[in-house]
C-alpha cells in the first residue's frame, strides 16, 4: 500500500475508535457499555494490523474483543441490581479541570515526537535494526516478534507469565476456589430454569458450537506450534484455547464445561502453576548446562537449534498458564453463585434481556 | 504542526476519555472500561510509533527488505494479556464489593463506610 492509502484509512480507523470511546463515555446502560468495548477493541485490532503489529492484532482481537467481553458480562451478571450507571455530582467539574490539564500537558509534549512513520525516527534506530538482522540469524525463527518476546527479553516475558498467574491467584483468593461458602444467587430458580429451556429449544446455536470447538482448539494448536514462523505464539494460543472452551461453556453450561476441565477446577488449578515452571525450568536447564539463566545456546549442540528449542519450550509454558488461567477466571467469575445441577443454563442471559427492557422501560417513561 | 501527528493526538483523546470515565462515573464496572480504554490508548501511541511507511510485518523473508519496528510490538502483546487478566481481578474486587455493600455505585459505598465508622 502506497503511503496516502495507509494514512487514509488510518485516520478512518481512529476516527471510528474516537466515536466508539465516546459512545461509551455517553452511555449509562452498562450492558450496552461492555458490548460497545468489545466493539473499540476490535476496532483496535483492525488499527494494529494496519500498524503491521500481526501478532498485537491477534492477541487483541481473542482477548478485548473476546475475553474481556465475556468476563465483564459475567461480572455484570453476579451484579445484577443496582447496575445503572451514574455521575459524581461533586467530581464533576475537578475532574473536567484535571482532564483538560492532563491533556494540555500531553499535547504540549507531543509536540516534540518524529513524524508517524518516519523510518529515521529514534525509536526504529538503535536496538529495532539490529534485533532484525541478527535475530533471525542466531535463532533461525523468522519472526522478530517472538524471538525477541521468548529470547532477547526472556527475563520479561517470565516476569509477565508470572503476573498472569498472581492475577489468577488473587481472583482465587477474593472469589473462591470451592465455592462452598459462596453465596447462592437469589434468583436460580424457576425463572432460570424456564429459561434454560428455552434456549435448549436454540439449536443452531447449539449444533454450531459443537462443531466450532474443535476447529477452535485445533487453531490455538496451530498458533501455539507456529508462533516462530508466523503470527502467534504462546500468549495468542493460550487466549484462542481458553476462548474454544469458554464458549463450549457458555452455551452447554458452566456443570458441562467443569466436566471436562474437572469438578473443583483441579486441572487447570494445576496446569496453569505447571506453565510457569516449564519456563522457570529452561532457564534452570540452561543454568545446569552451564549457559546463564534462560540462556537457551547451551540447550543443544548447535546454538541456533538451541535457541530455537528454547523459544519453543518457553512459548508452550506461556501457553499453558494463559489457558489456564483464563479458564480459571471464567470459571469462577460465571460459575459464582450457581449451585451444583440447579442451573446449568447460559450465565448472564437474564440479565442482559433485562437490561434491555429496562432500556425500553425508560425511554418510554421520558418520552421527551 | 504537522498532520502526521494525529495517531499521537487521538491516543491522548482517548487516553483522556478514559481518565474521565475513571474520575467522574460512579459505578465501579463502568470505572474497569475506563481503565482499559486508558490502556488501549497507551497501546495505539507505542504501535503507531513503530510503524515504518512501505515496511512489512516484522517476519523476516528474503522477499522484504524494510519491517515495522517489532520492540513496542512485544511490550504490547504482553502488555495485553497482563492487562486481561488485571481486569479480571477488578472484576473480583468488584463482585466481592457488591456483596458486601449491596450496590456497586461509589457514592452509595461511601456513604454506607462513613455510617458504619461512626
Amino acid at each position: 500500500m502506497t503511503e496516502t492509502a495507509v494514512f487514509a484509512v488510518n485516520l478512518a480507523l481512529l476516527a471510528m475508535l474516537l466515536v466508539t470511546a465516546v459512545g461509551i463515555l455517553k452511555l449509562y446502560n452498562l450492558f450496552a457499555v461492555v458490548m460497545v468495548s468489545g466493539m473499540y477493541s476490535l476496532l483496535c485490532a483492525a488499527f494494529f494490523v494496519l500498524m503491521d503489529a500481526v501478532d498485537v492484532a491477534f492477541t487483541e482481537a481473542a482477548v478485548g474483543a473476546g475475553l474481556s467481553t465475556v468476563l465483564m458480562l459475567a461480572a455484570l451478571a453476579l451484579t445484577r441490581p443496582n447496575r445503572k450507571d451514574g455521575d459524581h455530582k461533586a467530581l464533576n467539574i475537578p475532574a473536567k479541570i484535571v482532564t483538560f490539564v492532563v491533556g494540555l500537558l500531553l499535547f504540549w509534549i507531543s509536540m516534540d515526537f518524529p513524524g508517524f512513520g518516519d523510518p529515521l525516527a529514534p525509536v526504529n534506530q538503535h536496538l529495532a535494526p539490529q534485533f532484525l538482522t541478527e535475530g533471525p540469524e542466531k535463532t533461525t525463527v523468522p519472526n522478530v516478534v517472538t524471538v525477541v518476546l521468548a529470547s532477547y527479553r526472556g527475563y520479561d516475558t517470565l516476569g509477565e507469565t508470572v503476573v498472569v498467574f498472581t492475577a489468577a491467584v488473587s481472583v482465587l483468593c477474593l472469589l473462591g476456589v470451592l465455592r462452598g461458602n459462596a453465596p447462592v444467587r437469589s434468583k436460580t430458580t424457576e425463572a432460570d430454569e424456564e429459561e434454560f429451556q428455552e434456549f435448549n429449544s436454540q439449536i443452531i446455536l447449539r449444533v454450531i458450537t459443537k462443531y466450532l470447538t474443535p476447529f477452535i482448539l485445533l487453531f490455538a494448536l496451530y498458533v501455539q506450534f507456529h508462533g516462530d514462523y508466523g503470527p502467534g505464539g504462546g500468549f495468542q494460543a493460550g487466549v484462542i484455547f481458553a476462548a474454544g472452551l469458554i464458549l463450549y461453556g457458555m452455551v452447554y453450561g458452566i456443570d458441562r464445561l467443569r466436566d471436562v476441565v474437572g469438578q473443583k477446577h483441579r486441572v487447570p488449578l494445576r496446569l496453569a502453576g505447571l506453565g510457569v515452571l516449564l519456563y522457570a525450568g529452561v532457564g534452570v536447564a540452561s543454568l545446569m548446562l552451564g549457559g546463564n539463566f534462560l540462556d537457551y545456546n547451551v540447550l543443544a549442540e548447535d546454538p541456533r537449534q538451541g535457541q530455537h528449542l528454547g523459544i519453543l519450550l518457553v512459548e508452550f509454558g506461556v501457553g499453558l498458564t494463559v489457558t489456564n488461567v483464563m479458564i480459571l477466571v471464567f470459571l469462577t467469575l460465571a460459575g459464582r453463585g450457581y449451585r451444583d445441577g440447579v442451573t446449568s443454563g447460559p450465565m448472564s442471559l437474564s440479565a442482559e434481556l433485562q437490561d434491555v427492557e429496562d432500556l425500553q422501560n425508560e425511554k418510554e417513561a421520558k418520552p421527551s | 504542526m504537522s498532520l502526521y501527528l494525529i495517531n499521537y493526538w487521538v491516543a491522548i483523546a482517548l487516553l483522556l476519555i478514559g481518565l474521565y470515565i475513571v474520575m467522574s462515573r460512579e459505578h465501579l464496572i463502568k470505572k474497569v472500561v475506563g481503565l482499559s480504554i486508558f490502556q488501549t490508548a497507551v497501546f495505539i501511541m507505542y504501535i503507531s510509533m513503530g510503524k515504518v511507511f512501505g515496511g512489512s510485518p516484522p517476519i523476516v523473508s528474503e522477499e522484504f527488505s524494510v519491517y515495522s519496528n517489532p520492540l513496542p510490538h512485544v511490550l504490547i502483546l504482553t502488555a495485553i494479556v497482563v492487562g486481561v487478566a488485571t481486569t479480571a481481578v477488578g472484576l473480583a474486587l468488584a463482585v466481592r464489593i457488591r456483596e458486601a455493600y449491596g450496590t456497586l455505585n461509589e457514592d452509595d459505598i461511601l456513604k454506607i463506610h462513613d455510617e458504619d465508622a461512626t
